[in-house]
């Protein structure tokens, strides 16, 4: 058995047809007070946004807090009317669809939340959570429905048994795998996840990002991935959308991205990231931004950056920055950034300086991989071909699923890649069938 | 946030409070401390174990802990949610809620002093002055209805005996320091009135008030953003480089952790784990549980599309923990003598670095 | 950034059978030693309302003169033979006259409660849930009927429909009770309100919409489920109230007609003779105190109960 660390990234298929697509999408809302609330200002909580999502890709979205991500993903879903520009699903203008229509077209778009406490009806058990979808589309009904319900929470890697529990009983991944359940059980082409693991514990945010990527190579499914952690998102994305106060102001693949930032803001964010290695964090060159987000009720004019902006003030402050808004402007093929002086962020070293050597990924040393390799040979059999039609083949695959389980508590965590799964202990017959879950923090100082 | 190490020159030394008699007590400071490094540690933990009674048993939180801060050095904490970092802070500076929480055994040494023989009084002059707490949330701990300056200057007045006048004054050279523009203008401001970022920076202004000899942060930038978790980070790291304040650092982010302390300590479960220098620990982890943390995260440096690794399984309850390796339950490399007796914190190569690992220990099998 | 939420002490899954939200909150309720009395007390109103008149040594009107003239000739005081109670100046059972009485409290309750449930629960879940133009409407309505005297209003009512079939029903008293369920669903109507605008941003409901779900399906079956604990407190809370303004009406001399009494109405005989007999007073006002403890505390209970927030504490 090889014992390799590394695998080779699974060559993801994208087709270069577009599922979704935002055209200078505006959502504003308005800010009312007084007895007769009337208007006082608007909040632009995204001001203008046009890109592409292609099928079978995932985008990511990163920015700050209160940027905008969440109302572009809910707008993509139309979960909030824009207040201008469009979104077209497949070549179809949601705004254009009658309430049924879109109703209809709600089985091929889905989305997943940050909060899993939050996004569980905490009244109803995992099974009528699970089954509501599919009672909504009529997709099932009677014995059927509950097989499929089954099906779904064993698609998540959790035991159907659990059909009957209440949100309450389950810890954060747990319930976050029941969401992503909920929104599988409509077949969706397109999900939105929005910060699917900032609220979980890290070793859970990985078995999350691991069941989200298998998921997606197994029924081809194309994601909106929102996050404020820029390594999460390169971990996961095809190509990468930084936002900044309401505008995208650099997009592109993460490889381009990550390694030239062309928008200042960018290289700011890459060198805020924390990276878990004392090497790599001492050798880089940082800029810190200083100040909070300015308010989206009134952006600054020009371009909205010009007020934390390291490279303006590197520049001597021009004139150009504080008047005109940069448009989105190619740097090579497919990057593409919003500066006027991209260029100069493009040839700096600012914030991603570490990219240049990798440094060695330390975690479970070689000597521990070898002790292992006797027991790896049994969990090794899963590499069958990734599924790519959605829906359709789900029964097949969770029937494929069930049969590589050791038990269907920890199952989608060991799928997909061979070369891991020498690393991934499988679960002890005698632990409790449950996710990893740390016990609780009881009261918290304050 | 570690940069090239710093040379004197680079950093302002001077803390501009009022620049002649911050100078001179500083460098008092400075030499008073020299003088004390030698002896040892400014903080020494010794088998510290807290516990609480729940109606379910007694949960033992932190369980026979020990560990030494020294001057100027900026420790880290780290490990999952719930495995006893907050009440390891929480016991030192004495804030345990009690009942039903109480620290069973152990001795915490803080600069000569032996801080659990002290009584609430004492302890409570020691907590302002000589020990800042930075919370976990900055959103409730600070008090809604009373203004940031007021809340500054509270303990600023109780502890050093300012004036009013001088506090205030204080106050606004505190605020000026951990980066609030326009300190004068927003004395008045309430809470709500600062974003989550200010409000953390309010809650360290708090902390450094009376010039603390250590600093306990509790996962001082967890609810903040990235660019605002790096100025905070920033922050702390050159006032303690400043001050010589040494910094006991929880969180459960390795990135963190990597450029911030001079040591971690990764604990589980209510034990420590595994600690070392942060050149040890990241470069040769001795342990799996460690070494399942550093594989479970995605990293910036990544090659796109590895699959992670990820620990399975559940943390026990820490309700009568059996006589075994705590971390044998979701180990894959245990082996009987593991579910049998717990493992000891040994050394692995240097004074500095322990782990609890039957396996890596010299005549384990993974060694 | 959103609040990072984590898992509370001793939520770890233990594979043991679902209990439910439900059988939970009466876990939680069955632990309240108050909240338990207050359980017991409802019980017994209700049964005695049910079975009153059935256990009742005498018919409430029957007047024992007999026994009244083999006395003083006034009130039979308590513990004479017969009439455990006493009589009053009539020579009428007071425990018989209770048991009576105790029916009609518990139809003012459930009369009452049933007025607020149809009117105050749909206008409140509508203006939440369609928000804007209606919303607005809605809740203007609410403020007039808030704002317009409720003892006018029932007055009002009563003689406007004195003739009618709903005004002959019950002795009159069925047009009674309606008028002071009309009078007070507004509370619960604003209560539904402010759940369902809560709910409303909730992320499951955001989920649910996501998925496609009706408009009236989500308010029933996400909406109403969750906001239900602090309305079945409300209305419970309610009930207490509903007995006291008929007490009030029925002194005043609303409602219950003579020779039938309720509580509030024995209250207000017998205080002609509060010197001489007290118990024409103590007993009803003992009884009316006790039905009001007994729906407070099981309101109090499950409130408590029903508080997620309260969850782990006990
Ligand atoms: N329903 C609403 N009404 C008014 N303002 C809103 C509403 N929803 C969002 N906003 C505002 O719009 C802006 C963008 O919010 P959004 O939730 O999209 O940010 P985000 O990028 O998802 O942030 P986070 O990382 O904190 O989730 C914020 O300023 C927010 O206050
Ligand atoms: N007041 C309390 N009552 C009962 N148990 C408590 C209490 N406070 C803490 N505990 C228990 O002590 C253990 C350690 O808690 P602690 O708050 O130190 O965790 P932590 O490591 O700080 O986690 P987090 O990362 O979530 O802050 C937990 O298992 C918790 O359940
Ligand atoms: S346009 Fe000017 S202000 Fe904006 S990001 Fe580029 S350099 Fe900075
Ligand atoms: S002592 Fe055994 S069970 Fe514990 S961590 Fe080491 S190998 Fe794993
Ligand atoms: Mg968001
Ligand atoms: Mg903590």
């Amino acid at each position: 058995m090889t014992t390799t660390v590394e695998t080779t990234p699974t060559p993801r298929v994208t087709d270069q047809k577009v599922l979704v697509q935002v055209d200078d999408l505006k959502i504003h809302f308005p800010i009312r007070s007084g007895i007769f609330k009337t208007v006082k200002g608007t909040v632009k909580a995204v001001d203008g946004v046009s890109f592409d999502v292609r099928r079978g890709e995932t985008l990511g979205l990163v920015g700050e807090s209160g940027c905008g991500k969440s109302t572009i993903g809910r707008a993509m879903i139309r979960l909030r009317e824009p207040t201008a520009g469009t979104v077209a699903f497949d070549g179809v203008d949601l705004g254009s669809l009658s309430s049924d229509a879109l109703r209809k077209m709600r089985r091929r778009m889905q989305i997943i939340f940050q909060d899993p406490y939050g996004s569980l009806d905490p009244r109803m058990t995992v099974g009528s959570t699970v089954s509501e979808p599919i009672e909504t589309h009529g997709l099932a009904a009677g014995q059927a429905k509950r097989d499929r319900v089954a099906e779904l929470l064993t698609l998540v890697g959790l035991d159907p048994a659990y059909v009957n529990r209440y949100p309450h009983e389950f810890s954060g991944g747990q319930r976050q795998r029941i969401g992503v359940a909920r929104a599988l059980a409509v077949e969706p082409e397109f999900i939105v996840c929005d910060e699917p693991i900032s609220a979980l514990d890290v070793s859970i945010q990985a078995q999350v990002l691991n069941l989200l990527t298998d998921l997606r190579s197994r029924l081809g499914l194309t994601y909106l991935f929102v996050a404020h952690d820029l390594s999460v998102v390169k971990h996961i994305s095809d190509r990468v959308a930084v936002m900044y106060l309401g505008k995208v102001v650099e997009i592109g693949p993460p490889d381009q991205l990550y390694a030239a930032p062309g928008h200042p803001y960018t290289r700011a964010l890459l060198s805020a990231v924390p990276v878990p290695d004392p090497t790599a964090e001492r050798k880089r060159k940082r800029v810190i931004l200083q100040g909070d987000v300015p308010s989206p009720v009134n952006p600054p004019p020009g371009c909205r950056f010009h007020t934390r902006c390291w490279l303006y003030e590197r520049l001597g402050q021009p004139e150009e920055c504080r008047t005109v808004d940069p448009p989105l402007v190619a740097i090579s093929g497919e990057h593409q950034a919003a500066c006027h002086f991209a260029e100069e962020s493009v040839k700096s070293d600012v914030g991603v300086a570490h990219m240049e050597e990798r440094s060695i990924r330390h975690g479970t040393p070689t000597k521990a991989l070898e002790s292992l390799a006797g027991d790896a040979a049994r969990g090794n059999g899963n590499q069958g071909d990734p599924l790519q039609t959605p829906g359709g083949a789900m029964e097949a695959l969770a029937a494929s699923l069930g049969a590589h389980l050791p038990s269907p508590g920890a199952p989608v965590a060991d799928l997909g890649a061979p070369g891991s799964s020498a690393g991934v202990p499988g679960p002890d017959p005698e632990a409790p069938n449950v996710d990893p879950q740390p016990p609780a923090p009881g009261t918290r100082p304050s | 946030m570690q940069q090239e190490p710093v040379s004197t020159e680079d950093v302002p030394t001077v803390i501009d409070l009022s620049p002649d008699e911050a100078r001179r007590e500083h460098q008092e400071q400075m030499a008073r401390q020299e003088a004390e490094r030698k002896d040892g540690a400014l903080l020494q933990v010794r088998g510290l174990s807290t516990h609480f009674n729940t109606p379910d048993g007694v949960v033992q939180a932190v369980d026979d802990v020990s560990f030494e801060v020294g001057f100027g050095e900026t420790l880290g904490l780290v490990g999952e949610s719930g495995c006893g970092k907050s009440v390891t802070a929480l016991s030192i500076a004495r804030l345990v809620p009690d009942p039903p929480g109480r620290i069973v055994a152990g001795e915490i040494m803080f600069d000569g002093i032996d801080v659990l023989k002290l009584d609430s009084d004492e302890m409570r002059k020691l907590r302002g002055k000589e020990i800042g707490f930075i919370f976990q949330d900055p959103l409730t701990s600070l008090n809604p209805t009373l203004t940031i300056g007021y809340q500054i200057a509270e303990s600023i007045r109780e502890h050093m005996g300012l004036s009013q006048k001088a506090a205030s004054d204080r106050v606004v050279d505190l605020l000026g320091k951990v980066g609030i523009p326009r300190a004068r203008d927003r004395l008045d401001d309430y809470p709500f009135q600062f974003s989550g970022g200010m409000r953390q920076r309010v809650m360290i202004a708090i902390a450094l008030s009376c010039d603390p000899k250590l600093i306990l942060a509790d996962e001082p930038t967890t609810a903040l953003d990235v660019t605002i978790q790096a100025q905070i980070l920033e922050l702390i790291q050159t006032l303690s480089e400043e001050f010589h304040t040494a910094v006991l650092l929880i969180t459960h982010d390795l990135g963190i952790a990597a450029g911030m302390c001079d040591r971690v300590n990764v604990m589980y479960a209510g034990e420590i784990v595994e600690t070392g220098t942060v050149d040890e620990l990241f470069a040769n982890p001795q342990m799996p549980y460690a070494w399942g943390l550093l594989d479970s995260l995605p990293r910036i440096d990544d090659v796109r599309g590895e699959r992670l690794r990820t620990i399975e399984g559940l943390p026990p309850l820490l309700i009568n923990p059996a006589d075994a390796c705590r971390f044998s339950p979701r180990c894959a490399y245990a082996r009987d003598i593991c579910r049998e007796q717990g493992a000891q914190l040994t050394s692995r190569g240097s004074e500095a670095h322990l782990a609890r690992c039957w396996a890596t220990e010299p005549e384990g099998w993974i060694s | 950034m959103a609040t990072i939420s984590r898992p509370v002490a001793g939520e770890i899954v233990q594979p043991r059978r679902s209990a439910g939200l439900w059988s939970d909150a009466f876990g939680r309720l069955r632990k309240n030693k108050l909240a338990l009395v207050g359980l017991f007390l409802v019980i017994t109103l209700l049964l005695t309302g049910l079975f009153g008149p059935i256990i009742a040594p005498w018919p409430y009107d029957y007047q024992d003169l007999e026994a009244v003239f083999a006395g003083t000739g006034g009130p039979l005081p308590p513990l004479t033979a017969g009439h455990i109670l006493g009589t009053d100046q009539l020579g009428r059972d007071l425990l018989s006259r209770l048991l009576d009485g105790a029916r009609i409290s518990v139809s003012v309750a459930l009369v009452v409660q049933l007025v607020i449930i149809t009117i105050g629960v749909p206008i409140g879940a509508i203006a939440g849930w369609f928000g804007a133009r209606l919303d607005n409407i809605l809740m203007r309505f609410t403020d007039v009927i808030y704002a317009f005297p409720d003892l006018l209003f029932i007055i009002l009512l009563s003689v406007a429909f004195r003739d009618t079939a709903v005004g002959q029903a019950m002795d009159g008293l069925l047009l009674v009770f309606v008028a002071i369920g009309l009078t007070s669903w507004v509370t619960v109507a604003r209560l539904v309100r402010g759940q369902m605008l809560a709910l409303k941003e909730t992320e499951f409901v955001e989920a649910a919409r996501a998925i496609g779900v009706r408009d009236r399906r989500i308010v029933m079956r996400h909406l109403l489920p969750n906001g239900m604990g602090p309305i079945i407190v409300a209305i419970t809370l309610g009930i207490p109230s509903a007995i006291l303004a008929e007490a009030t009406l029925a002194y005043i001399g609303i409602g219950v007609q003579p020779p039938r009494a309720s509580w509030g109405s024995l209250v207000a005989e017998g205080q002609k003779y509060v010197r001489s007999e007290p118990h024409l007073v103590v007993f009803p006002a003992i009884a009316i105190a006790l039905a009001l403890i007994g729906f407070t505390f099981l309101g109090d209970g499950l409130r408590d109960a029903l508080d997620p927030k309260l969850k782990g504490k006990q």
